[in-house]
């Protein structure tokens, strides 16, 4: 222990030789919606040429996992952190909504260029392994018309801990029974099948080079490599295809209805036009920041984002914060002191 | 009898045949690696390639001014780290030792030489970035410092053993002090050599990866000083490689061209100019 | 002190008053406790690197014990953690970069010591000493971008279609799992085994050579039949060294193994090595459990590596000493 702190103290004295003028504030975690994140903090930066907000897209557990030994000033995550690990934690943590996407089922199939429908029945079995066919019944009864060959399903899904696997996953344990008892819902799950690949972009990746290859995906991530993405049966019968729209449809029911802490859950959410998959992504910022100047530009970053940073959203598919969800929130930035 | 002469002959050309292809197998692949990364790097190692930072995610363009700096920033800190330790730990194995002291050395210098570089940067991550709640160009400089430490230390020691005994002696007649014969004659002829050895385990630790991912991290921007989380050329090769942009695979792909070029010439340098000094002294 | 000394052994160890200052103005003293204070750092770095290890892993190791070797279950949400998918992932991956590296990196390093003239010996040593400074991201990087590519629309389908009925070789054609990590650990270690394997037979002493080509050996036969066999010792340690380094490999096998921690007979299927596992859920393990059994894998892998390291050097030790007969440290 004596030893870690020497070289801590090391460290801690070379640290102090260095003169730092501009503020920077350090950040990592959900690679869902690091797209826009990284495009918000890139806009920031030239408005503030000052304050350099550094993120790193390592996933939502990286982002809860760091922010959680301080070794960062904010972390994000779109898997909201359970009552136990706040406690684990040790200090108060608060979640701020910055946007909302969705996590599509992206694929690649030679020769297929519809757009496939999938029940929650034919995910949950693709998933658990129990559909290993394309031209399996249960996608085939879906997609009339679409010639499907028998060739094996790839299953690809996320490596690291993972927010988008946290919202896979909860989607997948409210449509599945079997789901929810074998398996269940987390950032970090035993996959019973699939090949694993880094953050969103690995799993993008592997997904444009295998072909016969399905997972799941933020949607700007099959946007930007144009993947497709299947529609989904929703809650009320129709299928529906992730988009601005269909995506604050899934939230207006939350919106209305938001706990004060903002963590909610708007999988398998109702109404005719709601896309299943859809959710929330948050910042993870510390109630307490002692460091007066890193606290204001964090203030002054979230606030930022909630009113000029929300049109940026569109151009990069994702759903803007509801209307009531930004006014509960511009409240809320005051707790954090 | 000639049968039999015959067919050993035969075997014999055979062998050198077979193990000679083997060899150039062998050589073939480094060929093949630096032939596929100049076809596919070299077109985009370009100017915007050294001078600009990388663009937000999705849009194409940008460089890697950051990482290339910060591996350079990287190198300074594990320089500085690593040659410290490891020369004057090897001046002491082969100028003051005894019999313990070096063979406790000795075997945990090899012992540490043998940790892979994850475990080392899982250490790392314990000891200089979870006390002081940051990652830190300091922090990679230490990992990589660690790993440079044995190969210097058995290097020096070596290659201090192999200084002639006649210019030690030669010192101590004209009444030099210990130190000031090691200072000003020993040292000064192994030089060349563990200068060699010092720049051979730079250009080892510049293409490290796996200990900078927990310690140094990453950074969109430029990393100011040595106390902020830095960019680093095999990082940014790592998570562009993987990822689904074809733009950032292209920057992967020129990344890696400067990498393996500069890892490729210090060693070609090294091995052919210093060394020639070093085997003339030898002799 | 009445007479100079006349050796260097000598001449730091004269005791008593007199000589101890003259020491300490002269600065030997000083300079011998600063180096050794250096030297001892490096033996601190490496007892810390030990005992974080230990004491990290401890929670994991109470709280699974023996069970951790034989589990196969890696369940981040459930809070069970098995080491079995990640040792098998290692050794399946080494033993395959093992199996490829070995008789092409032994017989390239009886070319290169025994066979060759010694222009061509010595150009293409100084080539695979080369290959041997390649970073392996490069390798990773040419393994994601050419070789999984391959292994996907032509080698994997080959190996099925002839190979097939083998249970070694069925499953989907990914492009990435065992088989491809296992090739690229190989052209990671030929040039170490052909470097060591080199050094050793040049150890063995010509007489052994020339005996052998007296009696009307070919050259080949002088090699494989009294060279090589003197050798075997060392040899045995230049491949225990090259396994030592597959076993620790992280980022080539990260980016083409597959990331699932699975056992199967195929080697076609994705896999995951210890270090993989390290490499990418490291730094987001949420909860002291998680992390302590990853550092408890990462114990494993120390102690595996420091066993096979060691042998390797006792076997090369063994040879070395032989041949010279002077002990070489």
């Amino acid at each position: 222990m004596t030893m870690r702190k020497f070289f801590g103290l090391l460290v801690l004295a070379s640290l102090a030789t260095v003169p730092v003028r501009a503020q920077n504030i350090n950040a990592a975690g959900a690679t869902f919606p690091y797209p826009i994140y990284s495009k918000w903090f890139d806009e920031y930066h030239k408005l503030h040429p000052n304050i350099q907000i550094n993120y790193q897209s390592i996933g939502s557990g990286g982002g809860i996992a760091q922010v959680v030994a301080h070794t960062v000033d904010f972390g994000a995550s779109d898997g909201p952190m359970t009552d136990d690990a706040l406690k684990q934690a040790g200090f108060k943590i608060l979640h701020f909504p910055t946007v909302l996407g969705a996590a599509v089922v992206t694929y690649n199939v030679p020769g297929v260029t519809a757009d496939l429908k999938f029940t929650p029945e034919a995910l949950a079995g693709i998933f658990l392994g129990k559909i290993t066919k394309w031209n399996d019944p249960a996608i085939t009864a879906a997609n009339p018309g679409v010639k499907l060959s028998g060739d094996d399903i790839i299953v690809v899904h996320r490596s690291d801990g993972s927010g988008t696997t946290y919202i896979w996953t909860d989607y997948l344990s409210k449509v599945s029974d079997e789901w929810k008892t074998k398996v269940g819902k987390g950032n970090s799950i035993n996959w019973p099948v699939g090949l694993g690949g880094k953050g969103s972009e690995g799993v993008t990746g592997l997904i444009k080079q295998t072909p016969g290859s399905l997972g799941y995906v933020e949607l700007i991530y099959a946007i930007q490599n144009s993947l497709p993405s299947g529609l989904v049966k929703n809650s009320s019968g129709a299928f529906v295809k992730a988009s601005l729209d269909s995506v604050s449809a899934a939230a207006a029911g939350a919106a209305a209805s938001m706990p004060d802490d903002f963590r909610v859950s708007i999988t398998d959410a109702s109404g005719k036009t709601a896309y299943p998959i859809s959710s929330f992504t948050w910042l993870l910022i510390p109630a307490q920041i002692q460091d007066a100047a890193k606290r204001e530009a964090i203030k002054g970053f979230v606030n930022w984002m909630m009113a000029d940073g929300q049109q940026y959203c569109e151009g990069l598919a994702y759903s803007k914060l509801p209307k009531e969800v930004v006014a509960k929130e511009k409240k809320a930035v005051a707790m954090i002191q | 009898m000639n049968l039999r002469m015959a067919w050993r002959k035969t075997v014999n050309a055979v062998m050198l045949a077979l193990t000679g292809l083997c060899a150039l197998v062998a050589v073939s692949a480094l060929f093949f690696i630096l032939g596929y990364l100049v076809y596919h790097g070299g077109k985009d190692v370009s100017w915007d390639f050294f001078t600009k930072l990388p663009k937000p995610v999705g849009e194409s363009g940008g460089g890697m001014a950051n990482a290339i700096v910060g591996s350079g920033k990287l190198l300074l800190v594990a320089a500085l780290i690593g040659v410290p330790i490891g020369l004057l730990g090897g001046i002491y194995l082969a100028e003051f030792g005894g019999k313990t002291v070096p063979f406790v050395v000795r075997y945990t210098a090899d012992m540490l030489n043998g940790v892979p570089s994850i475990v080392i940067g899982v250490f790392a991550y314990g000891v200089a970035v979870l006390p002081v709640h940051h990652f830190s160009a300091l922090a990679g400089g230490f990992a990589l410092g660690i790993m440079m430490i044995p190969i210097i230390l058995r290097s020096t020691e070596e290659f201090l053993n192999g200084v002639p005994r006649a210019m030690r002696e030669g010192a101590m007649a004209l009444g030099a002090s210990k130190w000031k014969m090691i200072s000003s004659v020993v040292l000064p002829a192994a030089s060349s050599a563990i200068i060699t050895a010092i720049l051979l385990a730079l250009a080892r630790v510049a293409g490290e990866t796996a200990p900078l991912l927990f310690t140094a991290f990453g950074n969109r921007f430029w990393s100011p000083g040595f106390g902020q989380p830095t960019a680093s050329l095999p990082v940014m090769i790592f998570t562009y490689a993987v990822g689904p942009y074809d733009d950032w695979h292209r920057q992967a792909w020129a990344a890696g061209l400067v990498l393996l070029g500069l890892v490729l010439v210090i060693n070609i340098l090294v091995r052919t100019v210093l060394s020639r000094g070093v085997s003339a002294q030898r002799s | 002190m009445a007479t100079a000394p006349t050796t260097v052994e000598h001449a730091g160890l004269t005791w008593g008053p007199r000589a101890l200052l003259r020491r300490l103005s002269s600065g030997d003293e000083i300079a011998r406790l600063v180096t050794l204070v250096f030297a001892l750092t490096t033996v601190l770095i490496t007892v810390m690197i030990v005992e974080q290890l230990w004491v990290l892993s401890a929670e994991s190791r109470r709280a699974f014990g023996f069970h951790f070797f034989v589990s196969q279950v890696w369940d981040p949400v459930f809070n069970q953690f098995g080491a079995l998918p990640f040792i098998y992932g290692t050794l399946v991956t080494s033993a395959l970069g093992m199996l490829i590296a070995v008789p092409l990196g032994l017989g390239a390093a009886i070319f290169l010591a025994e066979l060759a003239p010694r222009r061509i010996s010595d150009t293409l040593t100084f080539l695979i000493d080369l290959l041997a400074a390649v970073p392996s991201v490069i390798y990773g990087l040419l393994g994601v971008f050419i070789l999984v590519p391959l292994m996907r629309t032509e080698i994997q389908p080959a190996l099925k279609h002839t190979l097939g009925f083998l249970p070694l070789f069925q499953g989907p054609a990914y492009g990435i799992g065992f088989l491809t990590a296992g090739l690229v650990l190989a052209i990671m270690i030929v040039p170490f085994i052909i470097s060591v394997s080199r050094e050793v037979l040049l150890a063995v002493p010509r007489e052994q050579r020339e005996a052998s080509l007296a009696l009307g050996a070919t050259r080949w036969e002088a090699t494989w039949k009294a060279v090589v066999p003197y050798a075997r010792t060392g040899i045995m340690g230049s491949i225990f060294l090259a396994l030592a380094r597959a076993l620790g490999e992280t980022m080539a096998v990260t980016m083409v193994v597959g990331n699932n921690p699975r056992i199967s007979a195929s080697l076609l299927g994705p896999g995951y090595s210890i270090a993989s596992v390290l490499a990418n859920e490291f730094s987001e393990a949420t909860g002291t459990l998680y992390v302590s059994a990853l550092v408890e894998l990462g114990l494993v892998l120390f102690l595996l590596t420091f066993v096979i390291n060691g042998l390797a050097r006792l076997l090369i030790l063994v040879t070395t000493q032989r041949g010279s007969g002077v002990a070489q440290g």
